[in-house]
């Protein structure tokens, strides 16, 4: 039986096994500093002797300096990125990590964090020859309280096995994103990541109950509370979630696990205009109230470009545009008797041209598996830029239009997809090949036309190292201000993930 | 034209982690979600595909099993089913019911419904028995096409192409038959939001084994449903002849 399945499983893993065969064939992406002319930082320099005090800080094996076993920790994963680190450090314990920095900070080594490396934003590779600090042998979980369903686990566990671990105690993590197989919680916290069901469970700032953190000076400040409710002076905690490892580096996390939803279904529809997508939005959130878990939009473009580079099969016909609706609730018959009301109504509207509801989980994945491909679909044919921009509903599809009018046949594909729901679209840019031409077209244009919006530049992605210079797009001076003070004070000597975030001043 | 009769099984969906009963004595379903066995889906697919190709007049549903089999038959009504029914059997009777009781009320029934042509999955994946197409058709006594991966229709029958250890087999048969669904038949369509809102309106009939003149009284007793030994975990030696070594050791060169 597990043989004659295997083609339906395998339509699940061929993403992976796309990129693993990317990777392997294609040429190394040009070096971060000379693509986008930047200059290293008087940090100190990396000597021998160095690498063996680490060695006795680490044993020998979670110290890499070979450029075959350092390289994979250089490059991002969407190719856009190329540090020249030469050493990656793979601390266990927030002990050694603690060690690592406060050296590091003494000898003004920089340091570049590192969990699942599936940033967008270059935020998660070094630049120059940072070193890398790797969390991926930071994975065990600490305890579970299945009652208050807080989870508290070291930072480099990948969110995906955090899922099913909390799964089998009927619960589930309060946030899911396309990178949920390879992205830490760590890296999650730190860029404060959003994902598919933000909608329901809330932001990170909300669910994070508690975080342990180090300090550039080695310092470990514990805020790893599990408590719902805490109002003992500054929330410190914030400060790590979403400053991209410039402020401390989060070694434990305390997060809240909502109830594992017993009845669960999805929605698949195809949708005239984006006008509609926003009229559907308004009416599931009235007819499904609390048990709409993810309203997700997509264009033609993105799903057939999906459907051809991926071969994944859409389950419904060709649409303008698309929507994925999900609801979590606790009792199927109330579901379901709430989603066909909300289906009929709408069909008969006329919202919802056609589209397809399912309740088995294998199909649920299928449709899942289709939105959450969308990003890596463009690859294939050439680059991408990718902007991810929160936008008022009004103006939410906006951009794609004017990108693709301004970028004529330069842009094979222009697309759009994301969370309506949070107000937050991904637009994706496909070139043939990289070049200043139609980087210069995109931006600041980009940036200048989501401020004029009253957008924000990143919605979820973070600023990285690709968008600090356009981050006054999205914050004025004095608030910029305010940031780099914090960051003076928490890491005088600049040696956390130099070059991201904060703009030069 | 023909009338198709599907068997569509309610299964444990193949996405979920299957859990063992402390006691052993089977698999825990309570609470699990349950769907379309997926090779029914693919025979489901078959029969409504002949249905548009104006290949058959009519398809029927039959699902046996406890009162949540409707849900099955209503996802086969979706897909395009005319209408169903569901044999209900419940409690301790459906733990031990097997394909032989299965395939006596398939064959029942299409004598009843005057049916054609029956197709039904290969096989279930939660006892994968893979026994009920045969069954079905030694005791109507008509050809059987299991295994297919194609099905085409000729003036005298069907063309079925079989797939076989090593390749494929091309068989003809006449009608009426028994056709087993392999992986590669089709690709199952995903119910529409219009068809399922009309499936809810389809005629589903129920009635009981009893109904039919079945009997269901167990032959087989399970002893004991155990998990599959847990993986030994691997470790990472330093070089070839070390590896070599263990290999020795271990007596696998």
């Amino acid at each position: 039986m597990i043989n004659s399945l295997t083609p339906f499983v395998t339509y699940i893993k061929n993403f992976k096994i796309l990129n693993q065969v990317r990777c392997a064939s294609q040429v190394l992406p040009q070096l971060s500093s000379e693509k986008y002319n930047v200059k290293r930082k008087s940090f100190g320099i990396i000597e021998a002797s160095d690498v063996d005090y680490f060695k006795t800080v680490l044993s020998e094996d979670r110290v890499l300096t070979d450029d075959n076993d350092v390289l994979p920790f250089n490059i991002d994963w969407i190719k856009n990125c190329r540090g020249q680190s030469k050493l990656v450090l793979k601390p266990k314990t927030t002990q050694e990590v603690s060690t690592i920095l406060k050296y590091c900070n003494q000898k003004r080594l920089a340091v570049c964090p590192q969990g699942g490396n599936t940033g967008l934003v270059g935020g998660s590779v070094p630049v120059f020859d940072e070193i890398v600090l790797s969390f991926i042998l930071m994975n065990k979980i600490i305890s579970l309280d299945e009652i208050s369903g807080a989870l508290i686990c070291e930072a480099g566990c990948i969110l995906e096995n955090l899922d099913n671990y909390v799964r089998e105690h009927n619960l589930i993590m309060p946030l899911d994103l396309g990178a949920k197989g390879s992205c830490h919680i760590g890296g999650n916290i730190s860029t404060n990541a959003g994902g598919l069901r933000l909608l329901r469970y809330g932001n990170l700032h909300g669910s994070v109950l508690g975080v342990e953190a180090v300090k550039a000076d080695g310092t470990v400040i514990d805020c790893l509370k599990s408590l719902k409710k805490d109002n003992t002076g500054y929330h410190l905690k914030h400060l790590f979630i979403g400053s991209e490892g410039t402020l401390g580096l989060v070694t434990k996390v305390a997060i809240h696990c909502p109830a594992l939803p017993k009845a669960v279904s999805v929605g698949f529809f195809g949708v005239e205009n984006f006008e509609n997508i926003l009229r559907l939005y308004a009416s599931a959130k009235s007819s499904l109230g609390e048990i709409l878990s993810a309203f997700e939009m997509a264009d033609n473009d993105s799903i057939s470009s999906t459907v051809k580079n991926l071969k994944i099969p859409n389950p419904i016909s060709d649409y303008p545009f698309y929507v994925l609706l999900e609801t979590h609730g606790s009792d199927e018959t109330h579901d379901s008797e709430k989603l066909t009301r909300f289906l009929e109504k709408e069909m008969e509207s006329g919202l919802i041209i056609d589209g397809t509801v399912t309740s088995d989980p294998a199909k649920m994945q299928t449709i899942w598996n289709l939105r959450e491909n969308i990003a890596g679909a463009g690859l294939i044919e050439g680059y991408i830029f990718k902007y991810d921009v929160s936008l008022p509903l009004r103006s939410y599809y906006n951009l794609v239009p004017l990108l693709r009018q301004r970028l004529g046949t330069k842009a094979s594909r222009v697309y759009g997809y994301g969370h309506v729901g949070d107000g937050n679209i991904h637009i994706n840019v496909v070139v043939p090949k990289y070049s200043q031409e139609a980087s210069s077209l995109l931006e600041p244009y980009i940036f200048e036309e989501v401020s004029k919006l009253k957008g924000s530049i990143s919605a979820e992605h973070g600023v990285g190292f690709r968008k600090p210079h356009f981050i006054h797009y999205s914050k004025d001076a004095n608030a910029l201000q305010l940031m780099q003070q914090l960051k003076q004070l928490m890491d005088p000597n600049g040696i956390l993930n130099p070059y991201k975030v904060l703009p030069e001043i | 034209m023909a009338r198709v009769l599907v068997g569509v099984k309610r299964v444990i969906d193949y996405a979920v982690k299957i859990r063992v009963k402390p006691d052993k004595s089977g698999v825990v379903t309570d609470g699990v979600k349950h769907s379309m066995n997926p090779f029914d889906e693919i025979a489901v697919e078959e029969a409504v595909r002949m249905k548009e190709k104006k290949l058959a007049s009519e398809v029927i549903a039959v699902s046996c099993g406890p009162a949540q089999s409707q849900e099955t038959l209503r996802t086969a009504l979706a897909m395009g089913a005319d209408r169903a029914i569901h044999i209900e059997v419940a409690g301790a009777e459906y733990e031990t019911m097997q394909p032989i009781h299965v395939a006596k009320i398939l064959a029942k029934l299409s004598k009843d419904e005057k049916a054609d042509i029956v197709i039904v999955g290969k096989q279930a994946i939660d006892d994968d028995s893979n026994q009920t197409a045969q069954m079905t058709a030694a005791l109507l006594d008509w050809p059987q096409g299991t295994f297919a991966s194609k099905v085409e229709k000729t003036d005298s029958g069907l063309t079925i192409t079989r797939e076989i250890d090593g390749g494929l087999e091309t068989i003809k048969t006449k009608i009426p038959a028994v056709i087993s669904a392999d992986l590669r038949l089709n690709e199952p369509r995903y119910a529409t939001l219009p068809n399922i809102m009309k499936a809810k309106k389809k005629p589903l009939k129920k009635m009981t084994a009893k109904d039919l003149g079945v009997d269901l009284t167990s032959r087989i007793k399970i002893i004991s449903v155990e998990d599959p030994p847990v993986r030994q975990a691997g470790s990472i030696v330093p070089d070839v002849d070390t590896l070599i070594a263990k290999l020795k050791e271990g007596g696998h060169i």
